[in-house]
């Protein structure tokens, strides 16, 4: 361990994190109704828990806004307060200023107080008016924060300045009950604690002790009296009985101002006494009695200097008093998790042995086939059954990089919270599938665009309270955040029951800003993917919320570079529905291999629309060296692969040729010209960037079966970049493709 | 990846370096053995797009994708290698590695510091700006090739 | 001989913290996350010098953990120290009427943390 407490320290954090989903949990299934006595001990333990660990740490900001929240909890746990609605808002207010001052906490960031005590005020109203200040005095002692230090040094303190002879003389008279036993106490460690703190005599008073045979063994005979001369007062000397207090008659006086006491009594006596203490219930306490009085004649004499050693006759009497077996096989100490923590840099080696692994046998099985080895040998099964065990493997491996999306929810219920506070709104989150596990780098890269989008539904999708109760909606709006699997890829949803797309207004302000010509006939569709044309939300609908800058376009192009796609469905009056369709994994694709100009090329698979057949006739020049291609009555630019990247000159005739048609759903597409296609395959991501670095048009690399590596496409950076040879220059071609009727052909 | 039983170490003997030497473009040049990580046949590229004319390609080094670059196009000594027949040297300069194509690998030199010597200041020689050092060695001229000059970073490449 | 020390915390935090503190002294401790874990821990080890529990947990609660290993012959002796982020009395009544030995205030100094074991269980 290098630095154990900065390693707790870590690991509080980290624990936070699964403290505060839990809390956002629960508080969640109680908003539902669902929650019970249990969900709010939960709810109460979380921040209970955090409170806790943020003491230790000295997190003073963080202990005591926990503490309020806390304590608002406690009512509700003691039914007290109802956990109403709007109770239940303030605590899931209470809720985000917890998890921020975990972050800030954990980062060394300065607390925000002007956040703070709004959100405190309205704990102390909802507390019946609890001034905080009630409360206050109490705190600084409970929650004292403690400077930890590691290198402990018992009793180095305490006898600081017990060495003196002058110190003042205590008589403590002790007679415990018979509950102080039960209990589990110990009285000789008391008398250590005592003797830590200076010079001890002790005496044993079994002037209560029956004879043997009317022992009652639930009952304590025994008492002590003792001498101390301590230079500490009498707290410090209570202190030792603090747990015993109640548990025993207890007397402390101080008796005089020399440690020579005439009266003390006899130490033989001493020893006599206990040595005919008959064992009882709590027969530890008897034999320790014995073993007591030894070291406390050194003490007398000599008071010592340093801290007062344990000795190891003491120890050995407290063994056998215990009447324990001795400790020889410790058991491990128990783990609290069957989990284990993996650095994220070991497990994407493991990916990418495995992505070797799968090109290997890819390469293997060609040799295979080239050898002319029949496809039922031996060989080949073998290869067949080693191609199953492969994927399978490769999948387990892609799983251990997944994660549920369930924190990615909840960070957009926190958006939601927000968002509808800002502008007005009652809105509501009901998330589904929240254990839908994704690639953890898919999930980092989804908060963006999913948070914006959030924002959206809540701003411009629903409508304002009062209007929806005039539609005879509920007032309160809903926004539905949902994850599945389907097919071997992820859907997550982003719905709400607003008032769907307002399409004349759509269409109205695309063709006000030339993004459409003025006479366009659009499908319904085809309006709704306007949204996604880069500069259409503009300046002029920029609200607090999500006008941040960033458009449907922005939002579109992260999910594309995440090897996704985006598309919409609005019914007016109904609502709006955003759905993103996602890889499992960054780390293999779906693609098309194609050919051209004699060099191999993969294009991901989710990005084609649509594969066509080139006739010449279809072509019609556009501009001096532009084509167009005619895909059913609407002209799509058309890009010569093979002249783009730079591997030949445009050819006259493209006949013969295939057509990819890419690009995204709204119709900014274009037609992509290849020689042939080869191969519909998963290929294994290889970056390009790290080595070499960036292409333009160009997304990664990956090695095929025969061993040579083949680039991977960027479809819709190959449309940006296409040069003057093949420019998609003018917008208005572009926009007049059906992209609706292309996705539906697409996909058959 | 560096053979040690191969290169036997002499570098530790004082002051003799082991120098890998090699023909490119009918010239002889040397890098620093410490610098090559393996020496292999030459293999059919994947062009890249958009790439200086020097840039042959990417590769296949057992699963990683490794750029070979034409020395000679590099070095500007105008003659055209022959990619599928020549040898590629894999050398490592900070965090890249690359493939470098040249005519032929000639032999292991220990030199020593003191036989090294600047090369001339020749302003109008763009060739200058690649050799670090040179020596003489039965008679023949040999240029120790400066790796971070030849090896262009990711940013230059990207333009 | 070591000292073997069981503590019974649902927060990893703190059952690292009570860990870290203790190991310092050479005190040996089990861990476990709540009561039922604890019992279960307890009954796969020697019996420890000292038990130290959290009161507020999942499953099983401090209390309902204290009585059933004070329920139990071979367990009734043992110290148990009790962590509590109250100080108040009557959480130090409740405690003790549970059948706690002693109680740790969180949160707690190590050292004191250490003290508090040395009291109860030497």
């Amino acid at each position: 361990m290098s630095d154990p407490m900065a390693e707790i320290r870590a690991s509080f954090f980290i624990e936070c994190e699964e403290l505060l989903e839990a809390l956002q949990d629960g508080l969640q299934t109680m908003y539902d109704g669902e929650g019970d006595g249990e969900t709010v001990n939960i709810v109460f333990r979380a921040v209970h828990s955090i409170k806790g660990g943020a003491g230790a740490f000295g997190l003073d900001g963080l202990v005591s806004f926990a503490h309020r929240f806390e304590t608002a909890l406690d009512e509700v746990r003691g039914g007290r307060l109802d956990a109403d609605a709007n109770v239940l808002k303030l605590f899931f207010t209470c809720n985000d200023i917890l998890g921020d001052l975990v972050r800030e906490s954990r980062d060394g960031v300065e607390h925000d107080q002007s956040r703070i005590d709004p959100v405190l005020a309205e704990l102390d109203a909802l507390l019946g008016g609890t001034p905080a200040e009630a409360d206050e005095p109490d705190e600084p002692i409970e929650f004292e924060v403690t400077s930890l230090d590691f290198d402990l040094d018992l009793g180095a303190a305490e006898t600081d300045e017990t060495e003196d002879a002058g110190d003042p003389v205590w008589a403590v008279k002790f007679q415990p009950s018979a509950m102080l036993y039960a209990n589990g106490n110990e009285p000789l460690f008391l008398f250590r604690a005592l003797r830590d703190l200076g010079a001890l005599t002790v005496t044993c008073l079994d002037n209560d002790l029956p004879p043997l045979a009317d022992l009652d063994c639930e009952h304590a005979h025994i008492g002590w009296d003792m001498r101390l001369a301590t230079s500490e007062d009498r707290a410090a000397i209570a202190e030792a009985f603090d747990f015993v207090e109640g548990l025993c008659t207890l007397d402390i006086d101080q008796i005089g101002g020399d440690l020579a006491i005439p009266d003390l009594p006899d130490l033989s006596d001493l020893s006599d006494g206990s040595d005919d203490a008959p064992l009882d219930a709590a027969a530890g306490t008897e034999v320790v009695t014995r073993a007591e009085p030894e070291p406390a004649p050194a003490a007398e004499v000599a008071p010592a200097p340093t801290p007062p050693p344990v000795s190891p006759k003491l120890e050995d009497a407290v063994a056998p008093a215990k009447d324990k077996p001795s400790v020889a096989s410790a058991a491990p100490p128990s783990t609290p998790r069957a989990t284990v923590r993996v650095d994220l840099d070991r497990i994407d080696r493991l990916v990418n042995l495995v992505g070797e692994i799968v090109i290997n046998q890819a390469m293997l099985s060609q040799s295979v086939e080239a050898a002319g080895i029949p496809p039922n040998s031996p060989v080949r099964t073998g290869l067949e059954e080693f191609q199953q065990l492969t994927r399978d493997i490769q999948e387990s491996v892609m799983m251990i990089r997944a994660q549920p999306v369930k924190s990615l929810f909840q960070r957009m219920s926190r958006i939601v919270r927000e968002a509808s506070a800002d502008i007005g709104k009652d809105v509501r989150l009901r998330t589904e599938g929240e254990n839908t596990e994704v690639d953890k780098t898919v999930i980092e890269r989804l908060a963006d665009p999913l948070t914006h989008m959030i924002r959206n539904a809540v701003d411009h999708g629903l409508e304002q309270n009062a209007v929806r109760e005039s539609a005879g909606k509920q007032r309160e709006g809903t926004v539905y955040l949902t994850a599945l699997h389907r097919s071997g890829r992820v859907v997550i949803e982003v719905a709400d029951d607003g008032a769907g797309i307002n399409r004349p207004k759509v269409l109205k302000k695309a063709i006000e800003k030339e993004l459409v010509p003025a006479d366009s006939q659009l499908t319904d569709g085809e309006i709704d993917n306007l949204l996604f044309l880069p500069g259409f939300s503009t300046a002029d609908e920029i609200s607090n919320l999500s006008g941040r800058g960033v458009g449907m376009d922005v939002v579109r192009s992260s999910i594309q570079a995440l090897g996704g796609r985006i598309s919409i469905q609005s019914e007016p009056g109904k609502g709006t529905t955003f759905s993103i369709s996602l890889p499992l994994t960054l780390a293999v694709l779906d693609g098309m291999v194609v050919r051209v100009a004699g060099e191999t090329l993969v294009v991901p698979l989710n990005a084609i629309f649509e594969t066509l057949a080139v006739t010449q006739d279809d072509l019609r020049a556009f501009g001096p060296s532009t084509h167009v291609i005619n895909i059913r009555d609407s002209f799509v630019p058309l890009i010569d692969l093979g002249a783009e990247l730079g591997y030949r000159r445009p050819l006259d005739d493209y006949s013969g040729g295939v057509v990819l048609l890419i690009g995204q759903e709204d119709g900014l597409s274009a037609a992509v010209v290849v020689d042939a296609i080869e191969d519909q395959r998963q290929v294994v991501i290889k970056g390009l960037q790290e080595s070499y670095g960036r292409v333009p048009g160009i997304a990664a690399a990956t090695i095929l079966g025969d061993g040579q590596i083949a680039l991977i496409l960027d479809p819709i950076d190959l449309i940006a970049q296409a040069s003057g040879l093949t420019k998609v220059s003018a917008p208005a071609p572009a926009q007049i493709a059906k992209p609706k009727d292309v996705v539906n052909g697409a996909r058959s | 990846m560096t053979d040690p039983d191969k290169t036997p170490d002499k570098s530790t003997d004082g002051s003799a370096r082991e120098y890998l030497s090699f023909l490119v473009g009918g010239q002889d040049y040397c890098v620093d053995i410490m610098q090559v990580r393996e020496i292999r046949g030459g293999a059919k590229a994947t062009t890249l797009p958009h790439s200086p004319s020097y840039m042959i390609g990417v590769i296949n080094l057992r699963g990683t994708v490794l750029p070979i670059m034409d020395l000679a196009g590099r070095l500007e000594l105008g003659a055209e290698t022959d990619t599928e027949r020549n040898v590629i040297i894999v050398v490592a300069t900070g965090e890249r590695v690359v493939g470098l194509m040249v005519d032929a690998v000639s032999d292991i030199l220990a030199i020593s510091e003191g036989d090294l010597q600047p090369p001339p200041d020749l302003p109008a020689d763009q060739q200058r700006s690649f050799v670090s050092a040179l020596t003489i060695m039965e008679n023949r001229m040999i240029r120790v090739l400066d790796l971070g000059a030849v090896v262009p970073h990711s940013d230059e490449e990207a333009a | 001989m070591t000292m073997q020390v069981l503590a019974v915390d649902d927060s990893r935090t703190m059952r690292d913290m009570v860990r870290l503190a203790l190991n310092a002294e050479g005190i040996e401790t089990h861990l476990a996350e709540d009561g039922i874990h604890g019992l279960e821990v307890l009954d796969e080890m020697n019996p420890p010098d000292a038990i130290i529990t959290d009161i507020n947990m999942p499953r099983m609660d401090g209390f309902g953990f204290i009585d059933a290993v004070r329920s139990r012959e071979e367990y009734r002796s043992i110290p148990i120290l009790v962590l509590t982020t109250e100080s108040a009395a009557e959480m130090k009544n409740r405690a003790r009427e549970a059948g706690a030995t002693g109680w740790i205030v969180k949160p707690f100094d190590p050292a004191k943390l250490v003290k508090a074991v040395r009291m109860v269980a030497g």
